[in-house]
């Protein structure tokens, strides 16, 4: 199925490669260049390209390009879900996917992407399976050489996911409930489209296995659900309750969605005032943000980011909280506020000058807002138990909420 | 050429050197630049011909690192397979790793390494055989086709499932080496589709997609179990079996979307044909009851997290389930959409084709197909698309107005995409044609060039497509004129005026009048239109417009732009009519005035359906290398017995005493026993687990527990009483004999187990386990006996050491071991004189369980009894009638 795989960098380095098949030339690469030159943007690069003998499907992650190499009819899905598994693994071992790291560690990655697929086929990317195979670097090596004699035992059981032999002294497990909000409010301050999409995120630091139950307090809010593989389906169908043996460590156990159906309620509201003037080559900025449906929680971590047309020149504001920052090469206006005090607003003031001899701009800018709400998730859902059986220890357990500010949009 | 002949004497005589440095030096101009490389490798080659393991290693390390950066490290194999036999794991798999990517370029010298190979195939662990099998077939030298091939067999029946898989992707490997195999290849694919594990499907299927995709008909008899299967398969292997099994489907069943057409075609057929045969197709519509397992076992897969397999079930759906249930994977589709921006991309694709046909199915989700200004531009455009595709006489103006908003954007390529999609939605409802027109001449008055550009263009195919609205609006554009500034539009406009000019004849030559007025101040592109504007007047009311033309050629004639002399030139010619003119001149009308064909204005996305949903051909939109045609629903079902498993039992041959008229229900009973049996054998180490599901396990044994109540109550003969008296007599032969250890990994003894299913003599807690060794070596085998147990609380009662066994001689041996009444392996040494072997018995749940008799009252009580206590037993079902011992 995938027959190589590049890793090129933001300039068009390509500093690591490997084939599963024969070897491929690097030239194949110069298909994806010629794409990259025209798309300008990394971001708008197509994603599946064709060239006269192959195919190639890349990512841009971490700014990276995964580029990988196909002969054949395939799922581009699937090689696009595997490509990014390979940076979730990266990420996983090393902190962050990116050039330097993987530069840094490039016989450990070597090895990771031959351990991960099998004449292109994907073989192991259970990241605990993988790590019983490869250690991570953090491990001293000199410990490594000779656990790695033990071999791995994840791929056979039929949780592939846990390795064995877990011990831990504290044996916990914690839960993240993590909401965002997308929405797009316009001009007016109507909402146009507001859906809440969720995540539990899990870090389970068990003995043994153990099997665990989750159940919420008010499943039925929960529209659409996405689980990893150690939920049972079965269970979850017939009495909303997730039942599953945990991976060890971080992961993610369900994502949920919360369409716009249901009233998605919105934290705060944004006052916002930008008009560029016809005769003078300048313009007027006004924005104040205020609590609208916190549920008496404190709103966080507020920020306001803006993309000004090219045309603007420089920015001359006062901010009454927080500060702001422009950057003059991407034009983007920054406005970090951090905390929002309900009795005094935050208010962002002031002028913006344009070039001059440049025609003002025909469309404001829309405004992305950042926040983040702590113990609360937004759509009232409730984790209501968890329990443990398998294993006769008694667990330390937590939740924990927060909602955040996913992808909202302000238009102006 | 120095360097080159230090390295020469250096390397001494080995001939691999001289092909090393072939390759290099024919690389010329970059030669200078490898010669660094090469005193780099030199150290390298010393530090490979160590003594210290740690010199290796590192050694290794880098030379990995050198592959991986794409650099060549060829002339070092020599050096490096040596190594391939070494006792540390961590150097031997960067030597197999180097192995697997220069074999092909040194053929000659890989040979060395393949005994290494073939001796790991036989070693006793089932990791080692693996990565030996693994490597072995990564090998692309055509020389070890038959020993690749022989490999692949034996581990094909290997015991551990992993060794399976890995021979399913060995098969793949050897194909592609040599095409040639493939009739026996197929024959061990065959065998490999038959296996149980879940391991091993996903890998099997691929290799079959891969050898013979066209080999449907090995897929009848594996068709349930994939489908049952499916669930628990890894992810990755979940995709391939999907996207086979849809194949398959199309050319098994029938079409479950005509339902009113084959009612109506069925109507006599049903009635002079003898109704057995006819009852699949019969009327009204049932489906093949295969054809619903597939669609409900792949429902569940819709919540996975990987992306591919949510994709691929709602393909799944979109080509085989009957129409009204295909909106089942709308939601997760859209949830998809929340994922990164290449995996959106591929869904919007998708949803893109399927939103043409199936408005329905997406219209609720309209907003989540909203653009924001953040998204990138491929994906704003494609956003666009299925909003157009989505609009109808309802939503229309909730989209225009977002249109709107859209048309603003300071990404100008999505701006004109939006114009394009405005006019898509103008010719598609009559109702708002109206409303978009005006929409699209206001937006004449815009200044950006594409805006204004794009506008024209897509009035200009509205007015094409409805002809008799042209004079208003070109009026309008004509009194809009004045004000536009962009050339582009100006030009436009012009060149509207000119092809409709019969239509508005008292403005047009007015417009004439005043570009006359204005021409020498106008931008080349605006000239070059009011040329084409004066001639196409001057044909049709060349009485008003003589002089004008006349006059806007003159001034054409003497332009700084030679562009516009030439068309000046060229127009003069072929409408003025002059004693040299040419025969061209006649004409002239008709090559101006010919009426231009009307754009047709619809979905990139039209066509695309005729490729299957998801796959690469449909996101190119070009048929791929390698695609397989989805075929057509066949008119009438193949024979839906192909797919029927007989199940072989041993149990079968004493049925028949409880009554002939109740063997079919029996056999059913066993067979899904069995079933679950296997399951769980598969399922290694813990059937707590059972993922699978305990609600189908109640089920199943729910409806078991009927049946043998029935069954009781028929002949009175209790089904477990007599299984439990025939389990006692020494004749019952055991169902099934499990390896314990393989001959080839423990120097000639081999044990096989069984459980004999009777109580153990030695302790009521203990479970009785059969061993029945066997020297397969050719020399005595002395004191055989049990070792060291792991851990070593494990409670067994072993059997007396074997002091002697003749080569050739088996012998039988009982033992009893508890459990704990868990499904854990008990793990174990089984020593002979000179070596201990580690071996591991693991439990099958039916086999820690002792029969007990029940009425279907108790069952039920004791059922409802577990499940209220919300106990997670999910082995409760067994529990309710067997008892633990």
């Amino acid at each position: 199925m995938i027959h190589s795989l590049f890793l090129i960098n933001n300039t068009g380095d390509i500093f690591l490669e490997k084939h599963w098949k024969s070897v491929i030339g690097r030239s194949v690469c110069d298909y994806f260049f010629e794409a990259k030159d025209k798309a300008g943007d990394p971001e708008n690069v197509p994603p599946v390209l064709q060239t006269p003998h192959h195919y190639l499907i890349s990512i841009y992650r971490g700014k990276l390009f995964l580029l990988s190499v196909i002969q054949s009819e395939v799922s581009p899905l699937f090689v696009i879900e595997f490509l990014h598994r390979v940076a979730d693994t990266i990420q996983d071992y090393f902190g962050e996917c990116s050039e330097n790291v993987i530069k840094e560690n490039l016989v450990i990655v070597y090895e990771l992407l031959e351990e991960m697929l099998d004449n292109g086929f994907p073989l192991a990317t259970e990241s605990n399976v993988l790590k019983e195979m490869i250690r991570p670097p953090n491990i001293l090596r000199s410990v490594v050489n000779t656990l790695t004699d033990t071999l791995p035992t994840g791929q056979l059981s039929n949780v592939p996911w846990r390795r064995a032999g877990v011990k831990y002294t504290n044996n916990e497990a914690y839960f993240d409930v993590i909401e965002e909000i997308d929405a797009i409010i316009d001009k007016s301050g109507t909402t146009v489209f507001a859906e809440i999409q969720g995540a539990i995120e899990a870090c389970v630091r068990l003995t043994g296995i153990p099997d665990l139950t989750l159940s919420f307090m008010n499943p039925r809010l929960l529209d659409d659900v996405s689980f990893h593989p150690c939920v049972r389906f079965k269970r979850w169908e017939a009495e909303r309750v997730l039942s599953f043996i945990p991976p060890d460590g971080n992961f993610t156990l369900m994502t949920y969605h919360i369409s716009s159906q249901n009233l998605v309620a919105i934290p705060v509201y944004v006052k916002q005032n930008i008009s560029f003037f016809d005769t003078a080559s300048c313009g007027r900025l006004d924005i104040t943000i205020g609590p609208k449906q916190t549920m008496g929680k404190m709103v966080e971590g507020l920020s306001v980011t803006i993309p000004m047309p090219k045309s603007v020149h420089s920015a001359n504001l006062t901010a009454t909280q927080g500060s702001y920052t422009f950057d003059l090469a991407t034009k983007v206006l920054v406005w970090d506020i951090g905390k929002l005090n309900p009795q005094k607003l935050p208010n962002l003031k002031g002028s913006l000058s344009i070039q001059s001899g440049v025609p003002k701009p025909e469309e404001n800018p829309s405004l992305s807002i950042g926040l983040k709400v702590q113990q609360l998730a937004i759509s009232g859902i409730k984790v209501n138990r968890l329990d443990m059986y398998g294993e006769k220890y008694k667990p330390f357990k937590g939740v924990k909420y927060v909602t955040k500010a996913g992808k909202f949009q302000v238009r102006t | 050429m120095s360097s080159t002949a230090l390295y020469n004497d250096q390397g001494g005589a080995e001939t691999a050197v001289e092909a090393g440095q072939e390759s290099t030096s024919s690389t010329g101009a970059a030669f200078g630049l490898f010669s660094a490389d090469f005193k780099k490798n030199e150290d390298l080659k010393e530090m490979l011909e160590s003594n210290k393991e740690s010199h290796k290693l590192e050694a290794m390390k880098r030379i990995v690192g050198l592959i991986a950066k794409g650099k060549n490290a060829s002339e070092l194999f020599p050096a490096v397979v040596k190594n391939v036999a070494s006792k540390n794991i961590e150097l031997k798999k960067l030597v197999y790793v180097y192995l697997v990517r220069y074999a092909e370029e040194q053929q000659d010298l890989a040979l060395l390494s393949i005994s290494t190979f073939q001796r790991a195939l036989k070693d006793p662990n089932q990791f080692i055989r693996a990565s030996a099998l693994r490597v072995l077939s990564s090998i692309r030298v055509p020389i070890i086709v038959p020993i690749m091939m022989l490999a692949i067999k034996e581990a094909s029946t290997d015991l551990s499932p992993y060794v399976r898989k890995t021979s399913a992707h060995a098969i793949q490997k050897l194909y592609s080496l040599d095409p040639d195999q493939k009739e026996q290849l197929i024959e061990v694919i065959e065998k490999l589709l038959k296996d149980k594990s879940t391991l091993v499907a996903g890998s099997v299927v691929m290799a079959f997609e891969e050898v013979c995709p066209d080999r449907i008909d090995l897929i009848h008899k594996n068709y349930r179990k994939l489908c049952n299967l499916l669930v628990d398969v890894e992810e990755w292997g979940q995709v391939v079996i999907i996207s086979m099994l849809t194949r398959y489907a199309r050319t098994q069943f029938i079409n479950p979307w005509k339902e009113d057409g084959l009612d109506e075609n069925n109507e006599t057929a049903f009635y002079d044909s003898d109704s057995e045969r006819n009852q699949t197709e019969a009327k009204p519509y049932i489906m093949d009851p295969d054809h619903r397992l597939l669609l409900r076992n792949t429902k569940p897969l819709l919540q996975s997290r990987n992306t591919a397999v949510v994709m691929s079930v709602a393909q799944l759906y979109w080509h085989l389930a009957p129409k009204h249930e295909v909106s089942v994977v709308t939601k997760s589709l859209v949830r998809l959409l929340r994922s990164h921006r290449e995996v959106q991309f591929i869904v919007l694709q998708n949803i893109a084709t399927m939103s043409i046909q199936r408005k329905g199915m997406f219209e609720p989700f309209m907003k989540s197909f909203y653009v924001r200004s953040t998204d990138p531009t491929n994906i704003k455009t494609l956003k666009l698309e299925i909003l157009t595709n989505l609009a109808n006489e309802a939503n229309i103006s909730t989209i225009l107005r977002e249109f709107q908003t859209y048309v603003k954007s300071q990404d100008k390529e999505f701006a004109a995409a939006t114009i394009q999609a405005i006019g898509r939605c103008a010719t598609n409802i009559s109702e708002v044609a109206d409303t978009c027109l005006n929409g699209l001449v206001q937006l004449l008055s815009n200044r950006d060039e594409t805006v204004v550009a794009e506008s024209v263009v897509v009035i200009k195919k509205l007015l094409q497509t409805q002809p008799s609205q042209h004079s208003e609006i070109i009026k309008h554009m004509a009194k809009l004129f004045d004000n536009i500034t962009v050339p582009m539009a100006r030009a436009s406009i012009l060149w509207l005026i000119g092809e409709y000019c019969e239509k508005v004849p008292k403005i047009a030559p007015d417009v004439l009048r005043k570009m006359a007025k204005t021409f020498t101040t106008e931008e080349d592109i605006v000239k070059l239109q009011t040329v084409n504007l004066a001639a196409k007047l001057y044909l049709t009311n060349s009485k008003q417009t003589k002089l004008l033309t006349q006059y806007i050629l003159n001034l054409g004639k003497y332009d700084q732009n030679y562009d516009i002399r030439d068309r000046t030139r060229f127009i003069r010619q072929l409408i003025v009519p002059s004693e040299k003119s040419s025969a061209l001149n006649k004409y002239a009308r008709r090559i101006l005035l010919a009426s231009k064909p009307a754009p047709v204005l619809e979905s990139a996305f039209k066509d695309r359906d005729r490729y299957q949903l998801g796959t690469l051909s449909h996101s190119l939109n070009i048929k791929a290398t390698g695609y397989q045609e989805l075929c057509d629903w066949p008119t009438i079902a193949p024979d839906a017995s192909v797919r029927n498993v007989e199940i072989i039992e041993p149990v079968n041959e004493w049925v028949p005493k409880a009554g002939k008229s109740k063997q079919r229900k029996s056999e059913k009973f066993y067979s899904d026993e069995e079933e679950d049996r296997d399951e769980a054998g598969s399922e290694s180490s813990s059937t707590e687990d059972s993922s699978s599901s305990s609600s189908e396990e109640s089920d199943k044994s729910s409806s078991a527990s009927e049946k043998t109540s029935s069954e009781s109550e028929a002949n009175s003969i209790d089904l477990f009483a007599l299984l439990c008296s025939q389990v006692t007599t020494s004749s019952f032969s055991p169902v099934k004999t499990y390896d314990l250890l393989h001959h080839m990994s423990a120097k000639g003894l081999a044990a096989k187990y069984h459980f004999p299913r009777q109580p153990c003599l030695y302790q009521p807690c203990m479970v009785a386990v059969q061993v029945i060794l066997t020297n397969c070596s050719d020399h005595n085998l002395e004191e055989i006996h049990i070792g060291d147990r792991i851990p070593a609380s494990l409670n067994i009662h072993c059997f007396n050491t074997i002091e002697r066994l003749e080569p050739g001689a088996a012998v039988t041996v009982s033992m009893g071991i508890d459990f704990s009444d868990s499904t854990q392996a008990a793990n174990f040494q089984l020593c002979t004189k000179s070596d201990k072997f580690n071996v591991s018995i693991q439990p099958v749940v039916g086999e820690l369980l002792t029969p007990s008799t029940m009425t279907e009252e108790d069952f039920c009580m004791e059922q409802r009894l577990k499940l209220a206590q919300g106990t997670v037993v999910p082995v409760g079902s067994y529990c309710c009638f067997y008892q633990l011992y």
